[in-house]
């Protein structure tokens, strides 16, 4: 079986202590990581109803890694996401009504059903887009870092892409551009093992993607990208070093999907049993669960009140979004250019 | 003040004036101070062929010289635009958008409509075009329509000094991305231009030359070969051509060039790029459909052929629309001048 092992941790001994965030930030935590996973699984319902137009591609199983390091975050640093974007956007504060909307093409949606499941962007919140490009935030983060960096505001910029988008030039010509021009950037490595439908061992010729980092010059650090707390600690540290001009860094989060590339996927390419292994054990939830209720800070009763709010608000979401109007034929030629 | 300014400082002027007035314009290109990092002085090339010479002594680091990662740094160039910088990216030859489309395809020119009217991207990408400076098939080419072809993209194209500095200004000043094309062999014609700042708006041709008897419709170099052939034309056949230089092709002033067809009967469209789905067939399928009734001949199209830039000169020459393939074609819409 091709089935991941958690990694040893660069911070697996923090793994071990006692929880290290205030119980506020574990609730908020394990609220949004609920959210982005609530709203997965029920747009794999919806999909296969149906009713969805066009691509999804789900973010279940990866929560923990846009949760812990969009908790470091405020609206005024900004984040470049992939087509796997749905987690990017919940966890930097994307209203979760108007991505459902938005993925339904309805005019309520937070790009007027225009963008749709792949190009959902909020850029009051810091939210410069999921994309459908492969590695192509990576560049737009640079400007973003280096409009921050002329600003003066200490803002951090983040680009997510997977193992697959590790190999484009853009990835790997931003890691350069910002490593010379010492920017605020945090590269993100999502390896879930797949791009698509593509091993990573047979699309890589290095074994460590830091070594890609160590070559441009940057620090690189690999955490088990289903540990939120190991997750949310490497982006804590690379993020404030970042912000203070220790320039820029690559974190690398090994986690999986429990879906396919997109929906729709056979994912005939994985091994037999690989998905039911990962969701019984590398479940980054449960796991967060397990533990903040093992060291008695958060009780069973606190997180299933939060279930609860959540399983709501995705309902709500949902038949809003179901029962919202669709984008009338003046949308279509809206909105091309600013000045006509 | 007016007074004489060639093309090359006309641009360099704009440039020096926009950042005067606007702290958030930076520049960002291969070598627009030259010298960075280098044992020598900076601001050694001031650009290839030193548009931006000086500029770096009176803004000093909001000149960033990049590294040779074309999709690196105009994809930052983006981003910083989206992230409330007027950045002003040199891309040197256009030819090189080979190596950078994606940012520009796919990102700059979808941010707007893809999110949903929420975006903004007011980054300029300069570069130069066109041939006759025997640099051969990869550093000749007048790509202008691989550019208005995209929704998104505004594309401007100045035959002189006057507009270069005026055109510039208005694609600074200007909300979306613009597509800023330079005729490198324009760089040392020279013009009244007035010190002070003044933008000439998007969309409004300009009509060089009045006549009666054909509209001939140019921009960039070809305008200049368009008005040699009219005064040919006045001499030998008595025939007086109306020259309209578009100045922006993106957007088009199709106004002016529908009521000159209307007066005049007759069109002729000169356009440097290759023949196929090209400003020129642009404008004479416009006009075939919005003006078929006014039309006494056929639309005729002079450009070069559909063949790469060759580069020896002798070639060359021939590639590039000439004022007598102009004339001939003027004719070729009189048949009874070309009788007489």
């Amino acid at each position: 079986m091709s089935i991941q092992t958690p990694m040893q941790s660069t911070h697996g001994a923090l793994s071990n202590n006692p929880i290290p965030l205030e119980k506020d930030a574990l609730l908020a935590s394990y609220r949004t990581m609920r959210t982005i996973r609530d709203f997965e699984e029920r747009l794999h319902v919806e999909f296969a109803k149906g009713d969805i137009p066009g691509f999804v591609h789900l973010y279940a199983g990866e929560e923990a890694c846009a949760t812990g390091i969009m908790m470091h975050l405020t609206d005024s640093d900004r984040i470049a996401s992939t087509h796997r974007g749905h987690g990017h956007c919940i966890a930097k504060g994307v209203d979760v009504a108007e991505m459902m909307a938005e993925i339904y093409g309805k005019s309520s949606g937070s790009c007027r059903g225009k963008g749709g499941s792949m190009h959902i962007a909020d850029l009051s919140k810091g939210m410069m887009g999921a994309n459908g490009i492969l590695g192509a935030g990576a560049p737009l983060i640079c400007g973003a870092a280096l409009a921050a960096k002329f600003r003066g505001d200490g803002g951090v910029g983040i680009t997510f892409f997977g193992d697959g988008a590790a190999n484009q030039g853009t990835v790997l010509e931003s890691m350069n551009l910002a490593a010379i021009w010492n920017l605020p950037v945090i590269f993100v490595l999502e390896n879930n093992g797949y791009a698509e439908a593509t091993s990573v061992i047979y699309a890589t010729g290095v074994d460590s993607f830091l070594d890609r980092a160590h070559g441009f010059g940057l620090p690189g650090v690999s955490v088990d990208g289903t540990d939120f707390f190991a997750v949310h600690k490497a982006a804590g540290e690379l993020i404030a070093k970042a912000r203070a001009g220790g320039g820029p860094a690559l974190l690398e989060c090994k986690m999986v999907r429990f879906y396919g590339h997109f929906e729709g996927d056979s994912q005939t390419y994985k091994a037999k049993g690989e998905n039911d292994f990962n969701r019984l054990n590398r479940d980054c939830l449960k796991i967060f669960a397990d533990r903040v209720t093992a060291a008695g800070v958060v009780s069973d009763a606190e997180i299933a009140l939060l279930d609860r709010e959540v399983a709501n608000l995705i309902d709500e979401a949902v038949s809003s979004a179901k029962s919202a109007p669709q984008p009338t034929h003046h949308e279509l030629t809206s909105d091309v250019y600013v000045s006509y | 003040m007016s007074r004489t300014l060639s093309f090359k400082l006309a641009i360099n002027e704009a440039l020096d004036l926009e950042m005067r007035r606007d702290p958030t314009v930076i520049l960002l290109g291969e070598d627009i101070v030259g010298g960075s990092g280098s044992p020598g002085e900076m601001d050694a090339w001031g650009g290839v062929l030193g548009v931006t010479k000086g500029l770096y002594g009176k803004h000093g680091n909001r000149l960033i010289d990049t590294p040779l990662s074309e999709s690196a740094y105009i994809g930052a160039a983006i981003g910083a635009a989206a992230c409330g910088m007027r950045p002003v990216a040199e891309l040197m030859f256009l030819d090189f958008m080979g190596v950078c489309f994606d940012q520009i395809l796919n990102q700059a020119a979808k941010f707007r409509y893809m999110f949903g009217g929420k975006a903004k991207t007011p980054v300029v990408i300069r570069a130069m075009v066109g041939a006759g400076f025997r640099a051969a098939a990869q550093h000749s080419q007048m790509l202008t329509p691989m550019f208005t072809h995209v929704p998104g993209l505004k594309v401007v194209c100045p035959s002189n000094a006057y507009d270069a500095k005026g055109l510039l200004i208005q694609s600074i000043r200007d909300d979306d991305p613009v597509i800023f094309c330079e005729h490198k062999n324009l760089y040392a014609s020279e013009a009244d231009v007035p010190a002070e700042p003044y933008a000439i708006p998007f969309g409004e041709a300009n009509v060089v030359r009045d006549g009666r008897d054909v509209t001939i419709v140019s921009y960039g170099l070809t305008v200049h070969r368009a008005l040699e052939a009219a005064a040919t034309l006045s001499k030998r056949s008595g025939l007086e051509a109306e020259v309209i230089d578009l100045r922006t092709l993106s957007p088009i002033d199709w106004d002016t060039v529908i009521e000159s067809v209307e007066n005049t009967g007759r069109l002729v469209v000169v356009d440097e790029a290759n023949p196929r789905c090209s400003i020129a067939t642009d404008v004479a399928a416009y006009v075939a459909q919005h003006a078929f009734g006014a039309l006494k001949a056929a639309p005729q199209m002079v450009t070069a052929p559909h063949t790469p830039v060759p580069f020896s000169p002798a070639l060359e020459d021939l590639y590039i629309p000439s004022a007598d393939a102009i004339a001939a074609a003027v004719l070729k819409t009189h048949p009874q001048a070309l009788a007489a």
